[in-house]
């Protein structure tokens, strides 16, 4: 059976201008990384000279390279990020290497949450939260300048006005 | 004229309290007395005491009297606790809502829009089923958001349900006549029997119930005083015949009066059949195994470890067996004008109505071991849940715990009105037995096989009219229906694995439950146009819905 050539990479047909979310909230996901990072490289320390195992450096050796190449890739990942308001629903998108496509009418809205972390203030970028009535919907738009998220909000929720329906 | 669905403030049954939890006390109450009756035979009859206890002391001090008055305020106490719950605890049903309120110290009031309702279930548990008692619980969706109506006369919850799905479904009008028909029923339904624990004033208490319901049209509006005990007893003394009799037949009456369901959209369960299945189930395949790795650790003349370890599972698996027994016996599916109605339990039973389009994806399935049979369970995800508990202690989701194929295609029929005909059905046909091909699913290609060795041919799916079936799974065969109108979000994921191969894992996205519509391998450009269709199809959908007030005619939005 000769099988048509389906495309490797994920992406939807027609859909172009994704609106991509702040180049600063690299920044974020940046010492977000480096922190969890320090905190592992924290538990191997008491593990080397606590507890005495002496493979220790290695796993703070393998930590730090891991920590360095998530943090390269950083700018990737963020850039990959998108959403897009379309007539009837929106569209989320994010990951290059696990990638996800959602796409969530708006009628089903339950309610619109922004979040904002330490870090993420002082950039001036809030997170934006789309939750409804199922728990795997998860879409969750971070690193939006804080008067975009605050007008994106608005505008979702007079959508979903719009487009009431049951649960 | 009277119904409880009138917008007035009505209170429930006047012995709830007693029957909420009251129980307790009463046996603890009962346990005092009969060790009180052992003293008093050992005072009267000069047996030598055991010395020790409480009673001994409190006899030997002298202050046999001043205990007995202690235990009369506290009895006396009690009942006025009783009383002034159940004056304090009062519901009333509106054209819009339906409102509880109660509380003695902390006061609470809680509303439920009824557009919002997303299931009325009707629970009797065994011993208020003893008094022809009934809890009604109307589910919307949310957590610990119901509204419980505990308790209620057994043919007055029927007819208040009856009325606030009649308000739900946008007639704006309770069924007067019905309600009436309920109204004189419940006066030959009462609730005198005296308990032994409590002696004469809860038997006064409830006879003066009935006394109320004799000369009061409307329930629980007359004063409620403890007044009236002689004639109540007259009543317990000439009703106790009838009673019985009334109470013996409300036992075996079946659990869906037979006006409320067309007989042919009935669909039961042989009793072979269902200790078949619960024989036949994955648990036994565990125990099983676990029986044979217990011989075989004896064999090979280990230590007992294994055996301590395994018999305590053994040992409570009978108790697994006879409560999903017990919880899925006189089990019955009906379609009624406001919904499916589901019933079922032997001691303590359950019978909730789910009106039009609040089930949020179904799930067809057949376990390997029940295959040689050709049994199938039907699971549901539903926005609300009743506090009642099913078969194995989880969320009442069970619309059908084992059935063949022709039941499953009734109670499809039931739970997804209109996806009926002849080409949905062989759609659901093939959906269930077909070993793959060309057969109107779309099926992943023939490189899913790295992934999914067996299953393969058969995992795809297909959109019919508003609803998206997905087929997976050879050796546990799975088909989950998910109505589109219902749906709350898609999604398609691909990691490294799948993108070297080509593939992609679409999920569509509902409220939680136990049926989870996820394919796992499609070819990735079918995903994405899967993506499309269903995102495309559930605005459609949920456009057209009209299922929040599923009566009126244009389903005129607000």
């Amino acid at each position: 059976m000769p099988e048509s050539e389906s495309p490797r990479r994920l992406d939807l047909p027609g859909v172009t201008d994704w609106k991509r979310v702040s180049p600063r909230y690299v920044l974020v996901e940046i010492v977000g990384t480096v922190l969890f990072g320090l905190a592992l490289c924290g538990g191997a320390v008491v593990l080397w000279l606590v507890v005495g195992l002496e493979w220790a450096p290695y796993l703070i050796a393998a930590i730090v390279l891991l920590t360095l190449l998530t943090v390269l890739f950083e700018p990737r990942r963020v850039r990959a990020m998108g959403y897009q308001l379309r007539q009837d629903d929106l569209l989320f998108r994010r990951g290059i290497m696990f990638q996800r496509f959602v796409s969530v009418p708006y009628g089903r809205m339950q309610l619109v949450d922004i979040t904002r972390g330490p870090i993420a203030r002082w950039l001036g970028l809030a997170d934006l939260k789309f939750v409804t009535a199922a728990a795997s919907s998860g879409v969750l738009i971070p690193g939006l300048a804080g008067a975009d998220a605050e007008s994106l909000r608005d505008r979702l929720v007079e959508l979903a006005e719009s487009r009431r329906a049951g649960l | 004229m009277t119904s409880l669905a009138d917008g007035e403030w009505h209170r429930l049954h006047p012995a709830s309290p007693l029957l909420r939890g009251g129980i307790f006390i009463v046996a603890v109450l009962g346990f005092i007395i009969a060790n009180l009756r052992e003293r008093l035979i050992d005072f009267f009859f000069g047996v030598p005491g055991h010395g020790g206890d409480p009673i001994d002391e409190i006899m030997r001090r002298g202050a046999v009297g001043w205990v007995l008055l202690v235990v009369a305020v506290v009895l006396v106490l009690i009942l006025l606790g009783f009383y002034l719950s159940w004056r304090l605890h009062a519901f009333r049903v509106g054209d819009e809502v339906v409102e509880v309120r109660s509380g003695l110290v902390f006061r609470s009031n809680r509303r439920a829009r009824l557009d919002r309702i997303q299931g009325v279930n009707i629970v009797r548990p065994f011993v208020p089923r003893l008094f022809g008692a009934a809890k009604l619980e109307v589910s919307v969706a949310g957590q610990d958001a119901n509204v419980q109506l505990a308790y209620l006369g057994s043919a007055l919850a029927d007819a208040l349900r009856r009325d606030i799905l009649h308000l739900a479904s946008g007639l704006r009008q309770p069924a007067a006549a019905a309600a009436a028909a309920a109204a004189s029923a419940a006066a030959a339904t009462t609730t005198a029997v005296p308990n032994s624990g409590t002696g004469g004033r809860n038997g006064a208490e409830m006879g003066d119930f009935r006394t109320q319901l004799a000369s009061a049209p409307e329930f629980g509006t007359a004063d409620g005083g403890v007044s009236g005990i002689g004639a109540a007893a007259a009543g317990i003394a000439g009703g106790i015949g009838g009673f019985a009799v009334d109470r013996a037949n409300e036992f075996f009456a079946p659990e869906l009066d037979p006006d409320a369901a067309p007989p042919e959209s009935v669909v039961r369960i042989p009793h072979g059949r269902l200790i078949g299945s619960v024989f036949f189930s994955g648990f036994t395949v565990f125990l099983v195994l676990a029986g044979i790795a217990l011989v075989v650790s004896i064999g090979v003349g280990g230590s007992g470890w294994l055996l301590v370890a395994i018999l305590p599972g053994v040992i409570g698996s009978v108790s697994y067996y006879f409560s999903r027994f017990t919880k899925s016996l006189r089990y019955s599916i009906a379609g009624t004008p406001d919904g499916v109605r589901v019933g079922f339990g032997l001691l303590s039973t359950s019978n909730e109505t789910l009106p039009p389009g609040r089930i949020h994806a179904i799930r067809v399935s057949q376990p390997l071991l029940w295959r040689p049979f050709g049994w199938w369970q039907v699971r549901i995800n539903t926005a609300g849940h009743s506090t009642n508990k099913g078969a194995a202690g989880e969320a009442n989701t069970t619309t059908l715990p084992v059935g063949t194929e022709d039941d499953v295609a009734r109670v499809l029929e039931l739970i997804l009105p209109g996806f009926n005909s002849a080409e949905h059905l062989a759609l659901i046909s093939r959906g269930l037995r077909s070993k793959g091909g060309d057969d109107g699913f779309r099926n992943a290609p023939r490189r899913a096989a790295w992934l999914r060795p067996f299953s393969w041919r058969r995992t795809g799916y297909a959109i019919s009219d508003g609803i998206a079936l997905i087929r997976r799974g050879t050796v546990s065969r799975e088909l989950i229906l998910v109505p589109l109108a219902r749906l709350q979000s898609v999604g398609v994921s691909q990691g490294p694995v799948l993108r070297m191969l080509r593939l992609a894992s679409a999920s569509l996205h509902t409220v939680a439950g136990p049926v989870a519509a996820t394919l796992s391998v499609v070819d990735a450009g079918e995903a994405l146009t899967l993506f499309e269709r269903v995102s495309a199809g559930a605005i459609e959908s949920a456009h057209l819905d009209t299922s929040h007030h599923w009566n009126l005619p244009n389903g005129a939005p607000e």
